[in-house]
């Protein structure tokens, strides 16, 4: 039988996986690969308490200001509940293979939980601790500098989290998912109204600067955009 | 159970640059070529469309364009008392996959090594003695800087690299880097216009009696046509280029130079998403068979070849030697074997200037845009006494300025909250940050093997890597980073802080992809695994093309001299090789 099956080969059967290019460069009309834009406000992998607390932390990392609105007004939560619901989430483009090992400051995160597993891990020990510390009264109901205290802690690595949760690992990704919500193209959900880029003055995905290279020293004149465009390409109401 | 494939002249590993440039030639030559790549076809108008490219978080960060560590992992520890684990998300270095390899994501920095850099250690000997290259296991590459020129300027002008000639047969061009070797013409296109940082870094730098002179760039300056009619754009200094693939076909990489011109040829074919295994030898094992690979519902393929090249980054290149048998693993305790030896990196530093009152527009860029001064790089410098040899470039090429991960802040900045914002505000576009990208030179315990526990999808050995800053290397970018505070205090910037280098490589943090050496080229087989021709010692039918033919790495991008020596391959292949295929061009 096997014998038969690796002989029927030899007839060059058209390979069903993979693909064959010869002769030409292939091309085909709108296979661009555009990533779907994600709705204002859409929640599909916190729970509204997780989202509220996830809030009340973002916010602080980012909070309203002359510079900005909070991180969550400019839909930082919204980008990482989306991220967190897609490939990054469930870490699929990771090694994820065994075992796992403890491994050194030099070895990179070793853990086996995902994205997703770290943050349904990390708020329930977080608001485990608040609820411990000030029973009934939620984190987003501390005072911004109570706030505050705790987020440094966690980030110095002075408060013992429960479940054996590494509040400084955690605290440091949701540092970087803010941070990426705040400058990633609005289209993930984050950066509302381009508020992180107008607060930089990064002017997004203009793609040509050949006029203005040569003008040293002067400030860039034009308004962001996205790669879904900009205020002014979009017809207000619909 | 192996599905048996009609045989073909060549098979080729990987369709990247070297891929590429190999299967142009030798499908010129009319034989039959097959190149088998793991990722999927890539081109311009689909995967770099100018709707979607322009996304920092989708390419910067989330990497879709690159090597994914679930497809292949590396493990690595610093050294051979440690145990090495995977690095489950890549981070220090970023290989790349697909059509194009990394020729699609790298920045277009298009480097010549010096001849100095090809004989490093007789040159190092007979200039300092031997005790100065005590402890490294540095060696020369069996080639020269005059061998390479015609090669390297094959290579510069298929890409259409936009620079200064610094010398032109001897002859000093004032503008250019009046370091380089000889060289027989101009690039083929003039410099990039400059952007302010690497003007007033060249105000500085040259007030202070230094030499700086424009990077050469694969980002080109002009519209440009190059020798195999491929036409190619004028850069847009967009600022995103390392990372990305070029929507403006303005960046030389294989697509735009290479590929349209081959897939002209009936006689060559690429099959992608299709994973090479394993190199199948015959009995004896001194000659190569051809390959087996596995396509992407894991049917297996046997493609049976005369001549195999493997043309994958350099790492996998030696992680497929030692995984079919092809030359002996080196052993660090014995140091016996060659294939793993001396792998070698870059070592980098950087310097940032604060200042109050500039405008500096980093996102107006392109990723080999800017100033270089080589006056600290290689053996430029007299290394009498300094306790050290190799050097770095220091360089000022602003390539982005993208604003997730580009955002410089001064030391003692808080990470977040509203001072962080201010500091954010008032710094991303006040700032000047300039590196220095220094030699990596070889010693006995860096290098690479197979892993003893972790395993791929197919089961197979992970590569390990074995690696850590040596002392020389830490000493000598300590020196350079001296030198670039001495630029940062003759800038007048009020505040700057320079980040150096250290022991204990950090596997998770971003370096640089330039990883080399592994199947190193050399004159004597007890120590490389490939001829000056990069052909296999132990098998003659196999040839192994990449920057894993570096005996060690200079103060330069990598990606010219990998040009460079495809080419030199080729002819060889071409001219000597054909003549009595399967025979070694240099006797064991």
């Amino acid at each position: 039988m096997l014998g038969s099956a690796s002989f029927a080969a030899l007839s060059l059967k058209p390979q069903a996986h993979g693909a064959t290019v010869s002769g030409a460069l292939p091309w085909k009309a709108f296979s661009a690969d555009p990533p779907e834009p994600v709705p204002e406000g859409q929640r599909l992998f916190f729970t509204e308490a997780e989202a509220e607390l996830l809030s009340a932390i973002a916010d602080r990392i980012v909070p309203a200001d002359e510079l900005s609105v909070s991180a969550s007004e400019a839909g930082c939560v919204t980008f990482i509940d989306a991220q967190l619901m897609g490939s990054y989430g469930s870490a699929s483009r990771l090694y994820m293979n065994g075992p796992f090992e403890k491994g050194l400051a030099t070895q990179g995160y070793q853990g086996s939980q995902t994205p997703a597993e770290r943050y349904r891990a990390g708020l329930a020990a977080i608001a485990a601790h608040v609820e411990a510390q000030t029973p009934g009264k939620a984190f987003a109901a501390w005072s911004a500098d109570e706030q505050d205290a705790l987020l440094k802690e966690l980030e110095a690595d002075k408060v013992t989290l429960p479940d054996g949760v590494d509040g400084q690992a955690f605290f440091e990704l949701m540092l970087k998912n803010v941070m990426e919500g705040f400058f990633a193209d609005p289209v993930y959900g984050g950066n509302r109204d381009m508020a992180g880029w107008k607060m930089v003055g990064f002017p997004g995905a203009r793609y040509d600067y050949r006029p203005f290279v040569g003008q040293h020293n002067q400030p860039y004149p034009f308004d962001p955009m996205s790669i879904m465009g900009n205020a002014d390409w979009v017809r207000k109401g619909g | 159970m192996t599905n048996i494939l009609p045989r073909k002249d060549v098979v080729i590993v990987g369709l990247g640059w070297t891929g590429s440039i190999l299967a142009h030639e030798l499908a010129q030559e009319g034989l039959d070529v097959v190149a088998i790549e793991r990722g999927p076809w890539r081109d311009t108008a689909t995967s770099f469309n100018i709707g979607v490219m322009p996304d920092e978080l989708r390419f910067a960060v989330r990497r879709d364009l690159f090597l994914q560590p679930r497809t292949e992992a590396i493990t690595m520890r610093n050294n051979v008392d440690q145990v090495a684990l995977p690095m489950r998300d890549y981070g220090s270095f970023l290989p790349g996959n697909g059509v194009g390899g990394a020729g699609v994501h790298w920045n277009g920095q298009t480097w010549r090594f010096w001849d100095s850099d090809f004989r490093t250690r007789s040159h190092l000997v007979e200039r300092y003695g031997a005790q100065a290259i005590e402890g490294l296991t540095v060696q020369d590459w069996g080639v020269t800087g005059a061998e390479l020129e015609e090669y390297y300027d094959r290579f510069e002008y298929l890409c259409g690299i936009s620079g200064k000639a610094g010398n032109i047969n001897g002859t000093i061009q004032p503008g250019g880097n009046p370091f380089e070797d000889p060289r027989s013409r101009d690039y083929p296109l003039p410099p990039m216009q400059m952007t302010y940082g690497p003007s007033l870094f060249a105000e500085i730098t040259s007030g202070m009696g230094l030499h700086p002179f424009p990077c050469p760039s694969a980002n080109l300056s002009q519209n440009y046509v190059n020798p195999l009619g491929v036409a190619m754009s004028q850069c847009s200094y967009c600022g995103f280029c390392e990372r990305f693939g070029c929507a403006n076909y303005a960046k030389a990489s294989p697509q735009t130079t290479v590929l349209p011109a081959l897939m002209r040829f009936s006689n060559f074919e690429a099959r992608t998403l299709c994973e090479v295994l394993e190199v199948n030898l015959a009995p004896g094992g001194e000659t190569a068979r051809g390959v087996t690979y596995v396509d992407s519902s894991n049917e297996e393929y046997f493609q049976p070849a005369d001549l195999v090249l493997l043309c994958a980054y350099g790492l996998f290149n030696v992680r497929l030697m030692m995984l079919s048998g092809i030359g002996e693993i080196y052993d660090p305790q014995t140091q016996t074997g060659t294939v793993g030896r001396n792998y070698c990196y870059q070592t980098n530093a950087s310097a940032k200037l604060f200042f109050d009152d500039k405008t500096f527009n980093p996102f107006i860029a392109a990723g080999a845009l800017g100033q270089t001064c080589d006056d600290y790089n290689g053996d430029a410098f007299d290394h009498s006494g300094l306790g050290f040899v190799g050097g770095s470039g220091i360089n000022c090429l602003p390539t982005n300025g993208r604003p997730i991960e580009t955002r410089y802040l001064p030391h003692h900045t808080p990470r977040w909250g509203s001072e962080w914002k201010k500091a954010t505000a008032k710094y991303y576009s006040n700032t000047l940050h300039f590196t220095s990208q220094g030699s990596s030179y070889a010693a006995r315990g860096n290098y690479l093997d197979l892993d003893p526990t972790y395993k791929d999808r197919h089961g197979r050995p992970l590569l390990r890597m074995t690696f850590d800053f040596t002392d020389n290397d830490v000493r000598m970018s300590d020196w350079v980073s001296d030198r670039m505070e001495d630029i940062a205090k003759a800038s007048g910037a009020p505040k700057y802080s320079i980040s150096r280098v250290a022991k204990g490589w950090n596997s998770a943090v971003y370096q640089s992809t330039h990883n080399v050496g592994g199947a190193i080229m050399g004159a004597d087989p007890a120590t490389s695994a490939v001829n000056p021709w990069l052909q296999s010692w132990d098998v003659p039918n196999v040839f192994v093309i990449g920057a894993s033919a570096f005996p060690q790495n200079t103060g330069k991008n990598p990606t010219g001299t990998v040009g460079a020596l495809a080419f030199r391959t080729a002819r060889a292949i071409r001219e000597q090789y054909l003549r009595n295929p399967g025979a070694a061009l240099v006797p064991r």
